[in-house]
């Protein structure tokens, strides 16, 4: 089995390429920073990968490259980069919330894009992306970060259909509170779920080919009650 | 997650907890927190949490070499190693500990007749002190001596490399033999030691009775089932106030009555190391004011009679949970290390003002015996104590780093 991951050196991929390593996966493992990714190839390749490969790029750009260098033969890509802004930070700083909305939207959408072509052509594959309970309702603390979700959320859905033809997967992950470095500024409450758990949910949600997961499941039914709220009471 | 010690007994707020390290505060890395005094802690100022450095690195399959970042688990460890039949050569009493942890406080187990503390199993590690300087460190350094041990106040350590021990199989032979005196603990670990690599007893101080507890790595591979749930959390806060002498009491009855096995059985390593990990906040049993841990040694050549005179004096204040286990002959490397030839007790006691000078007392008749405290395990013995136990102290000193410091070292440095 041959699984591509995208922003390798995040808490919730890290987790999922143990799994995959766990079982003699080969690896091809993208980051921005190289410092970082080594350890984790290492890592890797002590937990059983088969073979692991490094490609360390800004995700902002070369999404092209980023398809192209991970080869033929790919069974999964993850799509798993992000970044999580402090709402109150960007409030009022429009381009602060571009950038943002670049890395977690544009970047995402523009590497499903190159990947979906390139499952297409081999007929086969699944793409997994992490979105985000935040993408389901807009919201006062995270818009900027859930707008961009929601904009990943909507391509996923009307991509799937496109790929569907070609025996191509799409599997959109929605977590809710993970405790990962990304989420180390925000107080823990007792929804927060662990990445491995997290994690062994991606799996199986990517071997069986789902279509949209929440982990842990029950966000789902929260998500649910969120998005039935009427507008007036989503103050939080 | 919140950075406080096992024990919980001691309040502390760290000024900020860091992942990256940052030298413009005193700092002292972090692991799991499951020391249960204030080695751990570093009040109003910098914890350095190493979870996110916690990566293995490079494994041998033919020598047993694992070179690991300092956060890694033996919990992780144990889960990628054991599969391709190697085990840790020293571990302590729970697998929710860094590899970090176990340099800077020099772990022992219920091996430590045979391999001695976790220090001796290190084969090299790096140091990243405050200056910036990496230092490669192997057992002939004077600052391989000081970090091991050395409870994070020598520096960073960034990656060890440690010598793991093949086995055959997960499972560990096990025996649970009842015995009713000291006397007869001390003649079924005289015969132990020599038979078996893992020995511990378990006592019950009310009635001075116990469980010797004795394995060996199961010699053919077999097949072993791990139980089914590896660590849950329970609600604890509701038991709290049933923790009371005559339950404690009761329950160490039950223990002793219910879990005893005259003939040797196979049982999973898990529940032979580690029984308590299956309760993943067992601490919280304790309520909001904790629990402290006593654990002490009596050199060889004092006998059991200070033992006995210690277990006579707690006696009263009832130890919920009683251990005792003859260290051996071997050399610990480090200069602060606490194991040494003798016996070796831990007593867990739900923390309370009116201990304080009980412990106090004990104190003084462990150092009245040449023996010491463990540190991992303290939260209050007094500062001129310390030094006593640990005479190495001063030349200890001369190795730490200028800008870490911990709760513990600047409570018995006062």
């Amino acid at each position: 089995m041959k699984v591509a991951i995208i922003g390798a050196t995040s808490g919730i991929a890290q987790e999922v390429a143990k799994l995959y390593a766990r079982d003699g996966a080969t690896l091809f493992l993208v980051a921005r920073d190289a410092a970082r990714l080594d350890p984790v190839a290492a890592d890797l390749r002590v937990r059983g990968a088969a073979l692991v490969e490094t490609f360390v790029t800004d995700l902002r750009s070369n999404h092209a490259e980023v398809a192209a260098r991970a080869g033929e033969g790919i069974d999964v890509v993850l799509i798993a980069h992000g970044t999580l802004p402090d709402q109150r930070a960007v409030d009022r700083d429009p381009e602060a919330q571009r950038e943002a909305f670049e890395l977690n939207a544009t970047s995402v959408i523009a590497l499903t894009a190159h990947f979906a072509n390139l499952l297409e052509s081999a007929k086969h594959g699944t793409i997994a992306v992490i979105g985000s309970v935040a993408g389901d309702r807009g919201r006062r603390s995270n818009y900027v970060y859930g707008a961009a979700k929601a904009a990943v959320h909507a391509y996923c859905e009307g991509i799937r259909n496109r790929l569907a033809e070609s025996n191509v997967s799409i599997v959109l992950i929605k977590p809710g509170w993970v405790s990962t470095p990304m989420t180390a500024g925000i107080k823990q409450n007792p929804l927060f779920a662990s990445a491995t758990s997290v994690a062994s949910g991606i799996q199986s949600a990517i071997a069986r080919r789902r279509t949209t997961v929440y982990v842990p499941g029950y966000w789902r039914w929260l998500s649910l009650v969120v998005r039935m709220l009427p507008g007036p009471l989503v103050k939080f | 997650m919140a950075h406080e010690s096992w024990g919980k007994w001691i309040r502390s707020t760290p000024a900020r907890v860091l992942y990256e390290p940052r030298f413009d505060d005193l700092i002292l890395p972090y692991g799991l927190g499951r020391s249960y005094g204030d080695v751990c802690l570093n009040n109003g100022h910098t914890l350095l949490d190493t979870s996110r450095m916690s990566h293995l690195l490079a494994f041998d399959d033919e020598t047993g070499v694992l070179t690991c970042e300092a956060g890694a688990t033996l919990d992780d460890i144990l889960q990628v190693l054991v599969p391709r039949g190697w085990f840790l050569p020293v571990t302590p009493g729970t697998k929710f500990v860094t590899v970090g942890g176990c340099i800077a406080n020099d772990v022992h187990g219920k091996n430590h007749h045979r391999a001695g503390t976790f220090g001796r199993h290190v084969l090299s590690f790096e140091l990243l002190r405050s200056d910036g300087a990496r230092i490669h460190c192997t057992p002939t350094d004077d600052l391989f001596r000081a970090t091991v041990g050395g409870l994070g106040l020598t520096g960073l350590i960034l990656t060890a490399q440690v010598q793991l021990r093949r086995i055959e199989s997960p499972a560990i032979v096990e025996e649970r033999i009842p015995f009713r005196s000291l006397a007869e603990f001390e003649s079924l670990s005289a015969a132990s030691d020599a038979t078996h690599e893992y020995t511990v007893a378990w006592l019950d101080t009310f009635r001075t009775r116990g469980l010797f507890i004795r394995g060996n790595h199961a010699s053919s591979p077999r097949q072993i089932r791990r139980p089914a749930r590896r660590s849950r959390k329970l609600p604890m806060a509701p038991v709290a106030p049933f923790l009371t002498r005559a339950t404690v009491r009761a329950l160490n009855t039950a223990y002793f009555h219910g879990t005893s096995r005259a003939h040797p059985k196979p049982v999973h390593y898990d529940p032979f190391f580690y029984p308590l990990d299956a309760i993943a906040n067992w601490n919280s049993v304790y309520g909001r004011r904790g629990f402290l841990q006593y654990q002490f040694v009596i050199p060889e050549e004092q006998g059991m009679q200070p033992v006995a005179e210690i277990l006579g004096r707690l006696k009263r204040a009832g130890s919920s949970l009683t251990v005792i286990k003859k260290f051996g002959a071997l050399q610990s490397p480090g200069m602060l290390s606490f194991p040494r030839l003798g016996t070796t007790v831990s007593m867990d006691f739900a923390a309370g003002d009116e201990l304080l000078p009980l412990l106090d007392q004990c104190d003084a008749l462990v150092e009245a015996a040449g023996g010491s405290v463990y540190p991992a395990k303290d939260a209050r013995m007094a500062p001129e104590r310390f030094r006593r136990f640990f005479p190495q102290w001063e030349d200890f000193r001369r190795h730490t780093d200028p800008q870490f410091s911990s709760s513990f070292w600047r409570r018995v440095m006062q």
